[in-house]
């Protein structure tokens, strides 16, 4: 059977996929968002997952505002990077799984999660980025889900609705009779705004509470609306939302591996954790 | 009714709608062959993509704080700014009113 080995939550911002086409990360405006890294990839190298699971928001590659759902996920047996308007080069297409994907797709429905269904899906930088630098090598050497959640335009899913959707998708995960070992990404985050008067606004506190809630305590997220997670973590931050699905896709318990917090990449609190499940 | 939150807007239905052939303007510069297209001749394409006339205003004078409020979502403006070589940290520092140096500073001295 399929087994979730912990989730791994990073933020995705293009500057970073940009300072990594530049050879940038050892840089004194990098090294200590890049130097955090290291202890994910001895994690990986430890628990060798064969398959990542990737929740994340599109930013108008894939979706434009004609069609936009609130959950999507790919179906594909590749998935294809594209150009996104502002030069960001162009990354190889990443492997996935139509079988592992319709699996997932039919415990999700049945489970009362009606996902927007995709057997071609263009994966953003909040796809790519994170996948880089999980695994910087030429190669992803791992199959991939992406799982999109909208947080362009509201009215956006609850936190509560995505600990639920991710509570689903962990038991989709667990009831493939494959033998995968599964890593379930959340992108994006933590506070930062990028528009209005308020743009550059970012909230240590309330990201140091969500880190914190992320490992023992991710139901006491629930309660927020998300008018006042816009209030808190900045109109983008509500990507944390991508963040709750991958958490609540582990058990109940889990054990933080490695954790990093830095201000600022571009406008934007980074934010790193490794989640071992228990 | 939900307060507003103070210079934070919320790209909501209402704001979809209004915004609806600006935005879609923007959408089409992922493609390189469009932005060229934009560049060649700014006023025309923004009249292939239907803009109304405070959507073409905004467009012409760059001003962020406009084209949002002519229903513009970022993360689309974010290709439209693209073609200036523009960045997030460039519309940052423009709304917030602000040199780009300074707003960066700003930004770095939230680390501390």
């Amino acid at each position: 059977m399929a087994r979730i080995v912990g989730a791994i939550t990073t933020s995705h911002i293009p500057a970073i996929g940009n300072a990594i086409a530049k050879g940038l990360q050892g840089e004194a405006y990098w090294k200590p968002f890049f130097g955090a890294f290291d202890a994910v990839h001895a994690w990986l190298d430890k628990v060798r997952p064969d398959a990542a699971v990737v929740v994340y928001n599109d930013h108008g590659l894939q979706f434009f505002l004609d069609k936009l759902p609130t959950f999507a996920i790919g179906a594909a047996d590749a998935y294809h990077n594209a150009d996104e308007g502002w030069g960001l080069p162009t990354l190889p297409p990443y492997r996935g799984d139509a079988a592992f994907s319709w699996h997932l797709i039919e415990s999700l429905v049945a489970d009362e999660f009606d996902l927007t269904t995709c057997q071609e899906m263009l994966v953003d930088h909040a796809f790519t980025v994170p996948l880089k630098l999980l695994w910087p090598g030429p190669a992803c050497p791992v199959l991939t889900v992406p799982v999109a959640v909208n947080t362009v335009q509201h009215p956006l899913p609850t936190p509560a609705r995505c600990i639920k959707l991710g509570r689903a998708l962990g038991r989709a995960i667990a009831s493939y009779p494959a033998d995968l070992k599964v890593v379930v990404l959340g992108t994006g985050g933590l506070s930062h705004q990028l528009d209005g008067t308020r743009a550059g606004f970012i909230n240590r506190g309330f990201d140091e509470m969500c880190m914190a809630a992320m490992v023992d305590q991710p139901d006491a997220l629930e309660r927020y609306s998300i008018r006042q997670l816009v209030e808190a973590a900045g109109t983008q931050g509500v990507e944390l939302l991508n963040w709750l699905v991958a958490r609540a896709a582990l058990g109940g318990r889990v054990e933080k591996v490695h954790s990093n917090y830095h201000i600022p990449i571009s406008n934007t609190a980074s934010g790193l954790m490794v989640l071992e499940n228990n | 009714m939900e307060h507003e939150i103070p210079g934070t807007p919320i790209f909501d239905g209402a704001r979809a709608r209004k915004g609806y052939a600006l935005n879609k303007m923007c959408y089409s510069f992922n493609s390189a062959q469009n932005r060229a297209e934009f560049l060649r001749d700014e006023q025309a394409y923004c009249t292939k993509f239907g803009l109304d006339e405070a959507q073409r205003a905004a467009v012409q004078q760059r001003n962020v704080l406009e084209l949002i409020a002519a229903g513009g979502n970022v993360y689309y403006l974010a290709k439209l700014a693209g073609i200036f070589g523009l960045g997030v940290q460039d519309i940052g520092a423009q709304q917030t009113g602000m040199p780009v140096e300074a707003f960066r500073a700003m930004l770095a001295a939230k680390g501390k």
